[in-house]
C-alpha cells in the first residue's frame, strides 16, 4: 500500500466523520445537551435511503429525501423529546438519548430485518479517476470534495450570515443572546434539524466506509462523540480538524498495525482528552 | 512597605503577578498579614480583587511572585493544601452543600480539618465529635436554632453566616472574606456585620467588600487596588481623606 | 412567621422506629421467603441480586459521587472474565474467584480513575466511554485469554465453602448471590454514612465548597471509583459463576446503558433504588424471554425515555410520594 493512497483513504473517512459529527457539536455545544442519539438519526437516514434505492429511486434523490426527512424528524424530536430535558442533568440527558438510540435501532431492525443495508455506489461515482500520478476511486474523491465543500459552506454560514452570528452568540452566551431578543428556542430547533439532516447525509454518502447495519447507531456513536469532544464542543472547525486527523490516524494504523488499530485510536483519544479536557479548540474561553 | 509589627507576618506575599494574554490583571502585589490583622481590600470594579484572592487561594496559578504562610512557601501548593495549612476563604456567591443540614455542612468541614474524612467503616465516635463541635460553631455564628434545617431552606443572610461559620470551624490562620455582606437584605445585614466584628482576635483577616461603610469600620489598614496593582495603602482615615482614591472611584463611576 | 424559625426534622432519626426497622428487614425477609416458596424461580432470583449489585456499584459512583459513568459494564465484564480466568487457570474455589475478580476490577477502576477523574462533565463521560470501548476491544482481541467472540466457559467450580454444590436449580447460586449482595450492601450503607461518604456526596453537590474546606477531591473520587469498580466486578464474577459462561456482551454499551436505566428506574443515591430497579427489570426481562432481542431492546429504550420524562426520582421517589400521602410524614 502506498502512503498517499492511505492518506487519501484517511481523508475520505475523516470527511464522513466530519459530515456526520458536525451536527452533534452544535447540539452539544449550543444546547449543552448530551446527545447520545445522534448516531440514531444518521442511521434512520441511511436506512431510509437504502429503502428508497431498493424501491428504484436514484442515489441523488434518495440522498436528498433522506437528508430532508431526517431534518424534519429531528425538528420534531427536538420539540417533543429534547426540550423537556434541557434543564435536567447530564445523567437524565444521557439516559433519555441512550434510550432513544435503542428504540430507533429496535424499530429499524424490526422493520427492515437484521444485517447490512446496502447502498450501492451510483454509476457516476463508480470506477477510478486518474489523478495524474495515480488512479484513485472516484467515490472516495467525491467524499473528500463534499467534505471540503461542506466545511466551506459552514464557514460561510456561520461566519458570514446573521443566522451564524446568532448561533455563535448563543454558543458563547445563551442568556445574553436571549436577552437581546434572539429567539433561542427557534434557533435550537433549526440548528438541531440541520445537524440531524447532515448526519443523515453523511450516513448515506459514507455508507461504503461505514456500513449500515443494526448496531450502526451504537457502534459509531463513540466515534462521533469523540470527534466532538476532541474538537471542542460547539466548534465546527475543531470538529473538522479532529475528524480528519482521527480519520487519517485510524486509517494509517489499520493498514500498518491492524490488530492494534483500536488501541492507537482510543489511546490517542484518551491522551488528547486528558491533555486538553475542553478539546483542541474550545468554543468558549475559560471564564 | 513599612512593617509596624515586631513579629513575622502570618501571610507574606511578594511580587504576585498574573497576566491573561496581554492583560495584566495582577501587577506585582506585595502584602503582609500579621496575626490579628484587619485589612480591607478595595478598588473599583475590574481592579482585580477577585483575581488576587484566586491567586492567593490557588484557584488559578500565579505567573510570578511568592506566597508564604507562617514562613513556609505555599505558592506551589494546590488550593486544597493551602486550606489545610490554614489559608481559608469565604465565597462571594454561596458555595454550600444545599442538600445537607447546617450542622452537617460544618461537621463535614471539621472532619476534613481533623483528617477524619477518609474514614469509611470505623467512624462512629469521630463523627459524633465532629457534629458536637459543629453545634458549637453554629452557636458561635448565631445559627443554633437552625442546626437541623436544610441549607437550601435557610434565608440568604443565614446562608452567609453559615459560610463564615464553616470557614471559622477550619480554625484558619488567615481568613479571606470575599464580599461577606454582598446581596444580603438590609434586615439581615446587621447580624453579618456583628459577626465580622466578633471574628477571633488572633486570625489575620483580609476583607474584600464594596460596602465602604463596612470596610472603613472593620479595617485597620486599607489597600486600594487599581488596574491590578496596589494604588495606595494606609489607615482608613488617610484613605478616606485621599483625593486620588476618591478620583479613582468617581472617575470609574462617571465613565 | 419567618421561614428561619421553622425547625424541620431532616434525615433519619438516630434510632429507627419499629415500623422503619421492619421496612428495612422486609426485602431480606422476602429473599428467604422466595427461596422456599418459589424453588423453581431461583435462577431468576439470582439474576435480580446480581443486577442489583451491579446497579448498587453504579449508584455509589453516580448517585453519591456524581461521576457519570457511561462505561460501567467494563468493570462488570472485567470481573466476569477475571472470575472465569481464575477458575480455569488458578483455582476452582468460587470465593477466591470472587475476591480475585473484585480486586482486578477495582485495580482497573483505580488506574483508569486516576487518569480520567481530573476531568468533569462531558469530557469525563466521553472518557468513560472510550475506556469501556478499549476494554471491550481487548476482550475481543485477546483470543488466547478471553476466547474472543466465543467467550469463555466456566469449568466446574468447587462446592461453595466446601459443602454447597452449584446445583441445577440454582439454590446455591441464589443464596450465594444474596449473601454477597447483603455484604456489599451493608458495607456500602456504612460507607455512605461515613465522613468519607459525606465528603463524596459533598463533591457531587458542590466541588467548590469541598475544595474550600481542603478536600482532596481527586483522591476521594478515585477511591470511590475504584470501590464502585470493585463492586461491579463482584457482580460480574457472580454472573459468570452462576451462569457458567462469559461473553463479550457483558462489556457492551447496551450493558452499560441497561445498568444506568435500572438505577434510574429504581432511584439514584439511595442504595435501595438499585434493588427495586433490578427486581422490576429482571422480572420484565423474564416475561419478555420469548421476545426477539430487538423487541427487548425496544422495551429497554422506551423504559429509559419514560423514566427520564415521567419518573424523576425513580420508583423509590414514587414510593416516597405515595408513602407521604398515606402517613402525612415528612421524609
Amino acid at each position: 500500500m502506498e502512503y498517499v493512497t492511505i492518506l487519501l483513504d484517511g481523508l475520505a473517512y475523516g470527511m464522513v466523520l466530519f459530515i456526520i459529527s458536525v451536527g452533534l457539536t452544535v447540539t452539544m455545544g449550543l444546547m449543552r445537551v448530551i446527545n447520545l442519539a445522534h448516531g440514531a438519526f444518521a442511521m434512520i437516514g441511511g436506512y431510509a435511503a437504502a429503502a428508497l434505492i431498493q424501491a428504484g429511486a436514484p442515489f441523488a434523490v434518495a440522498l436528498a429525501l433522506a437528508t430532508l426527512g431526517v431534518a424534519a424528524l429531528g425538528a420534531l424530536a427536538e420539540l417533543l423529546l429534547y426540550r423537556p430535558i434541557y434543564r435536567k442533568g447530564e445523567l437524565s440527558q444521557s439516559l433519555m438519548t441512550f434510550g432513544l438510540t435503542f428504540v430507533v435501532i429496535a424499530a429499524l431492525t424490526s422493520i427492515f430485518g437484521p444485517g447490512v443495508r446496502p447502498i450501492p455506489i451510483p454509476s457516476a461515482l463508480d470506477g477510478m479517476m486518474n489523478l495524474g500520478f495515480r488512479a484513485y476511486p472516484t467515490y472516495r474523491l467525491f467524499l473528500i470534495v463534499v467534505g471540503l465543500a461542506l466545511m466551506g459552506l459552514l464557514w460561510l454560514l456561520i461566519d458570514g450570515t446573521l443566522f451564524g452570528a446568532r448561533l455563535r452568540a448563543a454558543v458563547d452566551n445563551p442568556r445574553m443572546c436571549q436577552a437581546v431578543g434572539v429567539n433561542v428556542r427557534l434557533l435550537f430547533t433549526v440548528a438541531f434539524a440541520l445537524g440531524c439532516g447532515l448526519a443523515a447525509f453523511g450516513a448515506v454518502a459514507g455508507a461504503q466506509l461505514m456500513p449500515l447495519d443494526s448496531y450502526y447507531a451504537l457502534r459509531y456513536l463513540v466515534l462521533f462523540l469523540v470527534v466532538v469532544g476532541v474538537g471542542g464542543l460547539g466548534n465546527f472547525r475543531g470538529s473538522f480538524v479532529a475528524a480528519v486527523g482521527l480519520g487519517v490516524v485510524d486509517t494509517f494504523s489499520k493498514y500498518l498495525v491492524p490488530n492494534a488499530a483500536p488501541y492507537v485510536f482510543y489511546g490517542l483519544v484518551v491522551a488528547l482528552l486528558l491533555w486538553r479536557p475542553d478539546g483542541l479548540m474550545p468554543a468558549r474561553s475559560a471564564s | 512597605m513599612t512593617a509596624s509589627f515586631a513579629t513575622d507576618p502570618v501571610l507574606n506575599v511578594r511580587g504576585l503577578s498574573k497576566t491573561f494574554g496581554s492583560l495584566h490583571v495582577t501587577r506585582s502585589i506585595d502584602l503582609d498579614l500579621h496575626a490579628g490583622a484587619r485589612i480591607g481590600l478595595i478598588g473599583p470594579n475590574g481592579a482585580g480583587k477577585t483575581t488576587f484572592v484566586n491567586l492567593l487561594t490557588g484557584v488559578i496559578p500565579a505567573d510570578a511572585g511568592s506566597i508564604a504562610l507562617d514562613g513556609r512557601p505555599i505558592e506551589r501548593l494546590s488550593a486544597e493544601r493551602r486550606v489545610r495549612r490554614g489559608l481559608v476563604r469565604t465565597h462571594q456567591l454561596n458555595a454550600l452543600l444545599l442538600e445537607e443540614t447546617a450542622v452537617d455542612n460544618i461537621a463535614i468541614a471539621i472532619a476534613e480539618r481533623d483528617r477524619k474524612a477518609w474514614r469509611m467503616l470505623r467512624y462512629g465516635a469521630a463523627w459524633r465529635a465532629c457534629v458536637e463541635e459543629a453545634h458549637d460553631w453554629l452557636r458561635e455564628v448565631g445559627l443554633a436554632r437552625l442546626a437541623n434545617g436544610r441549607v437550601s431552606e435557610l434565608s440568604y443572610g443565614d446562608q452567609r453566616l453559615l459560610e463564615i461559620g464553616i470557614a471559622l470551624s477550619l480554625k484558619p490562620r488567615v481568613l479571606l472574606l470575599d464580599e461577606p455582606a454582598a446581596g444580603v437584605p438590609s434586615g439581615e445585614a446587621h447580624a453579618i456585620h456583628a459577626m465580622i466584628e466578633r471574628l477571633p482576635r488572633d486570625v489575620a483577616v483580609l476583607m474584600i467588600e464594596h460596602d465602604m461603610e463596612l470596610v472603613f469600620r472593620f479595617a485597620r489598614e486599607i489597600v486600594v487596588l487599581v488596574a491590578g496593582g496596589v494604588y495606595t495603602r494606609g489607615a482608613p482615615a488617610e484613605i478616606a481623606a485621599d483625593e486620588r482614591v476618591r478620583a479613582v472611584y468617581l472617575g470609574r463611576s462617571a465613565a | 412567621m419567618s421561614e428561619s424559625e421553622i425547625i424541620r426534622p431532616v434525615a433519619a432519626p438516630a434510632r429507627p422506629g419499629l415500623p422503619l426497622l421492619a421496612g428495612r428487614l422486609l426485602p431480606w425477609a422476602a429473599v428467604i421467603v422466595v427461596f422456599f416458596a418459589l424453588p423453581d424461580r431461583l435462577t431468576l432470583g439470582a439474576n435480580v441480586f446480581i443486577m442489583a449489585l451491579f446497579a448498587l456499584s453504579l449508584d455509589l459512583a453516580v448517585g453519591y459521587a456524581g461521576i457519570v459513568s457511561l462505561g460501567h459494564a467494563a468493570f462488570y465484564g472485567i470481573g466476569a472474565y477475571a472470575a472465569a480466568i481464575c477458575a480455569i487457570h488458578l483455582t476452582p474455589d468460587p470465593i477466591l474467584g470472587l475476591v480475585f475478580a473484585t480486586i482486578v476490577a477495582a485495580l482497573f477502576g483505580l488506574v483508569t480513575g486516576m487518569l480520567i477523574l481530573h476531568t468533569r462533565g462531558v469530557t469525563l463521560m466521553m472518557l468513560t466511554l472510550a475506556i469501556a470501548a478499549l476494554a471491550a476491544e481487548t476482550a475481543n482481541q485477546a483470543h488466547a485469554i478471553t476466547g474472543g467472540d466465543d467467550g469463555l466457559q466456566m469449568p466446574e467450580l468447587e462446592p461453595l465453602l466446601g459443602h454447597f454444590h452449584f446445583d441445577l436449580w440454582g439454590r446455591t447460586a441464589y443464596l450465594y448471590s444474596a449473601a454477597v449482595l447483603l455484604v456489599w450492601f451493608l458495607i456500602s450503607r456504612r460507607i455512605v454514612r461515613s465522613p468519607f461518604g459525606r465528603s463524596i456526596s459533598g463533591v457531587r453537590q458542590n466541588v467548590r465548597r469541598m475544595r474550600a474546606i481542603g478536600t482532596p477531591v481527586w483522591g476521594r473520587l478515585v477511591a470511590t471509583y475504584a470501590l464502585s469498580a470493585g463492586i461491579a466486578g463482584s457482580a460480574g464474577a457472580l454472573a459468570a459463576q452462576s451462569t457458567g459462561t462469559v461473553g463479550l456482551n457483558a462489556m457492551s454499551l447496551l450493558a452499560s446503558g441497561t445498568v444506568l436505566m435500572v438505577l434510574a428506574l429504581g432511584g439514584m443515591g439511595r442504595l435501595y433504588g438499585a434493588f427495586i430497579g433490578a427486581l422490576v427489570y429482571v422480572v420484565l426481562q423474564d416475561f419478555a424471554a420469548e421476545m426477539d432481542p430487538f423487541r427487548w431492546m425496544f422495551v429497554i429504550g422506551a423504559l429509559m425515555i419514560a423514566v427520564v420524562l415521567f419518573l424523576d426520582d425513580g420508583l423509590m421517589g414514587l414510593a416516597d410520594i405515595v408513602g407521604r400521602r398515606f402517613s402525612g410524614r415528612v421524609r
